[in-house]
């Protein structure tokens, strides 16, 4: 029994986590409350729209950015605790992706040395070291070492540097990536490259992902279970599969018939169009999806409805779930 | 049929680089016709955005612009820059992807929206405001009135786009350039803006040309869809028709790249490998050849020029044209 609990503990342990921004004298609600876990070698997709929270949760998971309280625990040990040495070792072990990968690399770097830059970091001092494990990286993304190593980010495209960012990240062996809006910045065909690039680091490497995105197909495609976010909270959390196939909350319902699709006999639904999400500064009380939600009454305006699971895996936070 | 408000023939854009003249559109030809949307779909590079500017009239100083875009019976290329200026203050209006390109950050929003029209619709100052607030209300934003005193970044991005929507709308325009609207936006906001564009448009009865990487965008939006590669239009098409029956081995390869929500997580995406070639070499055979897996004798010497399949409104330009009805092409 103790052995298998030890198994099924999750890489990645999110309790409760509150993370807020000041704003002059006003607080932004960024993310409130929200528990999750990704299990070892498992790619938990978050999706929700633009400014609901997930680069905020994204960087609190990774304490780039201190929460207010709740906990992260991360292959057991509390992250939200710990400080200096033992935070940066355990930094070691988790990477981050950004959306914007041309921005995220220094435009006067080679990339041998961007790439490299980790391992300084990390006190890699041996050189031979450091350029056989960047020659490894640029070449499991796809990229020859010797064309590249030299050259500046300013000679790449858009989805090279990216892959060029995805190396950087692999470079200190890490466990656990938060991939945040990896592909939105890259068009169709080259989405689709990275992706599978993703996928097949993921394999390779042994890695744990947070995959965050606002495109539930991009999600869907390499996500074993998806959480759908709103304004600061979790809305639903399931299996992929189950959760595109039977969403129970009616935000997720919505976002799945916004998606547009590549068949001209599929009219696009105009009911889509319910305004824009509520302020984090002010969220409404209750439900905070209730403002744009169709099946809202007066208890969710008043009751804050709590994560439940309908379905065995399939949780909701609403009060009058899709059937 | 009526006549084409807007007729690009043979129009070419080049661009002096250290490296050599960058072929940036290589001899397109479209056509459009008052109240019909255009989908023009391609990767990132190929060419969409020079296009729309080579129609604007907008393009960077040391670029050269052959061809003719005959628009409501005038050449463009050869407009004096006053006759031009008054098109595009009142017939030819264009929305970016980023909305801050086309807003100024410093001033209102009111104040943009109504010197706008004053220039264009000569309307006293009561008259524009009021003009401003149905015009943003039109375009689906609450409250408009107090919304005139905030500045851009005071938005969303969603609602600066329907603001640059907006404005782009005020002087009454014929054709509407619409150039990756909606990429920097979400889903939910995303369908959003499209449903606007496509509402005004049926009201106006208004041309316009949606540009986007995203076959997916044009789907359920655009007549017709010319789908661009390296600079050309390489398959063109009423959008049932392309959609039904795809000749271009490209469009197919566009198609199946886009995550589908009926596909399993995990299933690795039809991607297509490599890049686009370098516009500023020279080229043998056809532009996509390195990329295609249907390349194979005359795609690596000749380049394939656009021609008609089943009907003379859907052209592709392929030695060997997939899902081909028997008798017809190569
Ligand atoms: N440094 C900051 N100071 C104040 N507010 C912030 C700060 N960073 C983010 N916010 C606000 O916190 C909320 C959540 O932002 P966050 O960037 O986490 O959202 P997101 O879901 O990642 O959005 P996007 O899809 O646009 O990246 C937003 O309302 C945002 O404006
Ligand atoms: N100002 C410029 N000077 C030189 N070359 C340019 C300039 N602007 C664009 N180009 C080049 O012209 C070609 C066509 O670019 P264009 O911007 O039209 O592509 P696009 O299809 O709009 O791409 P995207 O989807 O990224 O917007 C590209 O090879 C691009 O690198
Ligand atoms: S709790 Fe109420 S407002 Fe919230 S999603 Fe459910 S029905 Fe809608
Ligand atoms: S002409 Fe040849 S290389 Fe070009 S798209 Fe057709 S089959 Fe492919
Ligand atoms: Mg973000
Ligand atoms: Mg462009």
């Amino acid at each position: 029994m103790m052995q298998l609990a030890v198994r099924d503990q999750p890489l990645l342990d999110v309790d409760n986590l509150v993370v807020e921004y000041g704003l002059g004298n006003k607080t932004v609600h960024a993310v409130s409350g929200v528990s999750l876990h990704v299990a070892r070698g498992e790619t938990l997709g978050l999706v929700g729209e633009s400014g609901c929270g997930k680069s905020t949760l994204g960087r609190a998971v990774l304490q780039l950015r201190r929460a207010k309280s709740g906990r992260v625990l991360f292959d057991g040990e509390d992250l939200t605790a710990m400080e200096g040495e033992a935070l940066r070792k355990m930094r070691r072990r988790v990477q981050l992706i950004f959306q914007d990968p041309i921005a995220s690399l220094n435009p006067r770097r080679r990339i041998g040395d961007i790439v490299a830059e980790p391992l300084i970091i990390a006190g890699v001092k041996d050189a031979s070291e450091r350029k056989r494990r960047v020659h490894e990286v640029l070449s499991a993304v796809g990229l020859d070492p010797d064309l590249v190593a030299g050259r500046l980010p300013h000679e790449f495209s858009g989805g090279q540097c990216q892959r060029i960012c995805i190396a950087r990240s692999l470079v200190l062996n890490p466990e656990f990536i938060v991939c945040d809006e990896p592909v939105s910045a890259l068009d169709v065909s080259i989405r689709a490259q990275i992706l599978n690039l993703l996928e097949e680091m993921k394999t390779r490497f042994g890695l744990t992902l947070l995959f965050i995105a606002h495109d539930l197909a991009v999600v869907k495609a390499v996500s074993d279970r998806v959480a759908v976010m709103y304004l600061g909270r979790l809305c639903e959390v399931g299996p992929s599969e189950q959760l595109f196939a039977k969403p129970a909350h009616p935000y997720t319902g919505l976002l799945l018939e916004a998606i547009p699709v590549p068949d001209p006999d599929v009219r696009p639904v105009e009911s889509v169009a319910i305004g824009e999400p509520p302020s984090p500064i002010a969220p409404p009380s209750g439900c905070r999806f209730r403002t744009r939600c169709p099946r809202a009454d007066q208890r969710c305006s008043t009751e804050m409805p709590e994560l439940r699971e309908v379905v065995p895996g399939q949780f909701v936070a609403c009060h009058h779930p899709l059937a | 049929m009526s006549t084409p408000l807007l007729t690009i023939e043979d129009v070419a854009v080049e661009l002096p680089t250290p490296r050599g003249n960058l072929r940036a559109v290589d001899h397109v030809n479209l056509s459009l016709e008052a109240g019909r949307t255009l989908g023009i779909v391609g990767e990132s590079g190929c060419g969409k955005t020079m296009l729309s500017r080579a129609i604007l009239q907008l393009l960077p100083k040391k670029a050269k612009l052959t061809g003719r875009v005959m628009f409501d019976g005038q050449d463009l290329v050869r407009l004096a820059p006053e006759g031009l200026r008054r098109l595009r203050a009142r017939d030819l209006a264009v929305v970016f992807q980023d909305p801050m390109t086309s807003l100024n950050p410093v001033l209102t929003i009111g104040t943009q929206l109504m010197e706008t029209i004053q220039e264009h619709l000569e309307l006293d100052a009561p008259a524009a405001r009021k003009r401003s607030i149905e015009l943003l209300a039109a375009v689906g934003i609450p409250a408009p009135e107090q919304r005139l005193a905030q500045y851009p970044h005071q938005c969303s991005g969603g609602m600066r786009q329907r603001i640059a929507i907006a404005i782009a709308l005020s002087c009454e325009p014929k054709l509407l350039i619409a150039d990756e609207p909606t990429t920097a936006l979400d889903v939910t906001i995303q369908a959003q803006i499209l449903d606007l564009l496509a509402r005004e448009q049926r009201r106006r009865h208004m041309a316009m040309i949606i540009i986007t990487h995203d076959l997916g965008v044009v789907a359920g939006r655009a007549d017709e869809v010319a789908v661009m590669y390296a600079g050309r239009v390489v398959e063109r098409a009423p959008t049932q028709a392309l959609f039904k029956r795809m000749h271009m081995p490209y469009t197919e390869a566009l198609l199946a790249a886009i995550p589908k929500l009926e596909t399993a997580p995990h299933t690795p995406l039809p991607a297509i490998s490599g890049r686009p070639p370098d516009p500023t070499r020279p080229l043998r055979g056809c532009s996509f050849e390195p990329r295609c897996r249907y390349a194979a004798g005359r795609c690596y010497e000749a380049k394939p020029e656009l021609k008609a399949a089943e009907t003379p409104e859907h052209l592709y330009a392929c030695f060997h044209p997939i899902q081909m009805a028997e008798g017809i092409g190569a």
